[in-house]
């Protein structure tokens, strides 16, 4: 791999910028059957939570057009299981991992962050904001600033100091980029941009809402502008601020982007469902875009979209034509 | 590794209307030669730039030599996706990932095997027979539908097995009746060991039942259930899941397509597919949180 593709997201660097997106690359063993994990730049695990959790019951899913409308209920094994069980492996296989954290309440998160603390194997923590706060009528944290900062604070509080601490926002907020604010502010080393955005679906034969949830999280290529957009302002605003741009990425054009608007890694979700090696795929496809564009380093295409039109990015030379091939 | 799935593109060979059917024929040596019976094939669907992103599963009705390997699918075509998959013609490719899933156990001995069969999901019973026939198992098949137009498969059945029961709701075919209707008789008379089952929840649900009775060894594939759930067929959505209770008498939620779609009928709670059991591991303990609850 060449390092035309190397990226730092804070204190974190990463050979690569592709990862998965939380919660579509179920344990990572699934995946492993079709590439290997390490060809990723970080593997981000589903969101854990203190306990064990079903989820939500079928039916779960529904396809909308370019997307998916998924209501899961975050289910998984709970901290414990997962630390025995899925995150040995995934050291095992060597694989950079960012752990997705999620919580019904700030002590929830602030448990979550000691547990990792000491923990081999977490290059970072993701904090999934878009849950419902128990002890405020079920509010989801991510819809406002003080509420997003305050478990941001408790995992940061709690992680390892040189941990990397990454907010995943939702975009369905009136204004993301106070919430970004509000989150860089509380410790977060970078921000995911953007979890899934709350739509509805209502199935016209049985005349009743398609998913037991009522309402579900829109994800796929459905949210892409959606999501360049956050990228793009909330980069604007806190130009220094890594970002990891996700939603509706399918393609290495799709990522390119995301980094043009300010993102320095970029996860695949939905894709992953239906293209297993979207991953890797979607790497490839970077790379080549980068070298049609002649430029050198990801680093400097890196919110190239907010600079003036004449701006032109330290350019590598074009290869010597081959003479043989003349 | 052999029985690790891949993803490669399948080349149509023909599609064919069997009754009320698609039987889709494609050339896929790379899945043939890793195939076992009960695994299923996960299918993109709406070519390159598709708009539709869920992946459609399908067991497998018959694998062959010719072309280097060929496998056939049989499904209904009850929304766009399938409806693609139909109007597919020869030379077309198709994305295709598989074999996925686990497969049915074999027996060790030659033993009496029925296979239950109903709707497009009976094609995968086929496959079983061939395999369960090279052994020098008996094969005895019960096949059932709403009518015979939906009754898959009942030459072959009566060509290949020991015997072979249809039974239609409306009697159009075979007896008039449910496959729970002539269940019971036909244990007796074949002296099956073993119960085999591929079709609607409703007839596994039956096929478990009667199986149990008769104090018989079930295994069902919920191959339907996972056609109307699931999203990816490898196991990381998470959305086709159902309750199943394991050897510590705990119940779980697991994935129809990873940790199925074969699975012992008796340890389905198939009164509780589409919720989550209040006993279930990780059932919801408080309710009124989840009214607006996190995606």
């Amino acid at each position: 791999m060449s390092d035309r593709v190397r990226t730092s997201l804070g204190p974190l660097e990463l050979p690569n910028p592709v990862m998965t997106a939380s919660g579509c690359g179920g344990t990572g063993r699934e995946l492993a059957q079709f590439f290997a994990l390490t060809r990723l730049g970080a593997f981000v695990t589903t969101s854990v939570m203190s306990q064990a959790r079903a989820g939500r019951p079928t039916p779960r899913v529904t396809e909308t057009p370019s997307g998916l409308l998924t209501a899961m209920g975050l289910p998984g094994p709970g901290i414990e299981t997962f630390l025995e069980r899925d995150l040995p492996w995934l050291m095992e296989q060597d694989v950079r991992t960012i752990v997705s954290v999620a919580g019904n309440s700030v002590e929830e998160y602030a448990d979550l962050g000691r547990r990792l603390r000491n923990v081999p194997g977490v290059a970072a923590i993701e904090v999934n904001v878009a849950c419902p706060n128990a002890e405020d009528r079920g509010r989801v944290f991510a819809w406002h600033p003080a509420a997003a900062a305050s478990v941001v604070r408790a995992v940061r509080d709690h992680a390892r100091p040189g941990t990397a601490v990454f907010a995943k926002l939702a975009p369905d907020v009136t204004d993301i980029v106070t919430i970004a604010l509000a989150c860089v502010d509380a410790g977060a080393d970078g921000l995911t941009l953007i979890n899934t955005m709350e739509g509805m679906a209502i199935d016209p034969k049985t005349l009743r809402p398609a998913l037991t949830g009522v309402s579900g999280g829109l994800s796929g290529p459905a949210v892409r502008p959606i999501a360049v957009r956050c990228v793009y302002q909330v980069h604007a605003a806190l130009p220094s601020t890594p970002i990891i741009g996700v939603g509706g990425i399918a393609t290495g054009l799709d990522a390119l982007e995301f980094i043009l608007a300010g993102a320095s890694a970029v996860a695949v979700g939905t894709a992953v469902f239906h293209d297993p090696s979207a991953g890797p795929r979607v790497l490839r496809e970077l790379e080549d875009a980068l070298a049609a564009r002649r430029i050198g380093r990801l680093a400097d295409a890196v919110g190239l979209a907010h600079k003036p039109a004449g701006y032109v990015p330290p350019q590598v030379r074009p290869q010597e034509p081959e003479k043989e091939k003349l | 590794m052999s029985d690790t799935p891949v993803q490669t593109s399948g080349t149509v060979l023909t599609v064919r209307q069997v009754q009320d059917y698609h039987a889709l024929t494609l050339v896929a040596p790379a899945i043939a030669e890793r195939f076992r019976p009960g695994q299923f094939l996960a299918l993109a669907v709406g070519g390159e730039h598709t708009s539709r992103l869920v992946r459609r599963c399908f067991g497998v009705h018959e694998v062959k030599s010719d072309y280097g390997g060929t496998v056939e699918l049989v499904f209904a075509d009850t929304e766009p996706g399938t409806a693609w998959l139909a109007g597919r013609r020869s030379r077309d490719q198709i994305d295709l990932v598989g074999p996925l899933g686990r497969p049915f156990r074999l027996p060790r001995d030659p033993v009496s095997c029925l296979l239950v069969g109903g709707g497009p999901g009976a094609a995968a019973v086929f496959a079983l027979a061939d395999a369960l026939l090279r052994r020098g198992c008996q094969v005895h098949f019960v096949l059932g539908g709403p009518s015979a137009r939906q009754v898959f498969g009942s030459r072959m059945a009566q060509r290949i097995g020991d015997s072979s029961t249809v039974a239609t709701e409306d009697g159009s075919m075979g007896e008039t009746g449910t496959v729970r209707d002539v269940l019971p008789r036909v244990i007796e008379e074949t002296g099956a060991d073993v119960v085999y089952g591929c079709g609607p929840t409703d007839l596994l649900r039956s096929v478990t039942q009667v199986a149990g009775d008769f104090g018989l060894p079930s295994q069902v594939s919920v191959e339907e259930f996972l056609q109307r759930t699931g999203a990816c067929g490898i196991g990381v959505c998470m959305t086709c899941m159902l309750p199943v209770h394991g050897d510590d008498g705990v119940t779980r939620m697991v994935r129809a397509c990873a940790d199925g779609p074969v699975l012992r009928g008796d340890r389905v709670r198939w009164g509780d597919l589409g919720t989550i059991p209040f006993d279930a591991l990780g059932a919801p303990r408080v309710l009124s949180v989840s009214e607006r609850g996190p995606r």
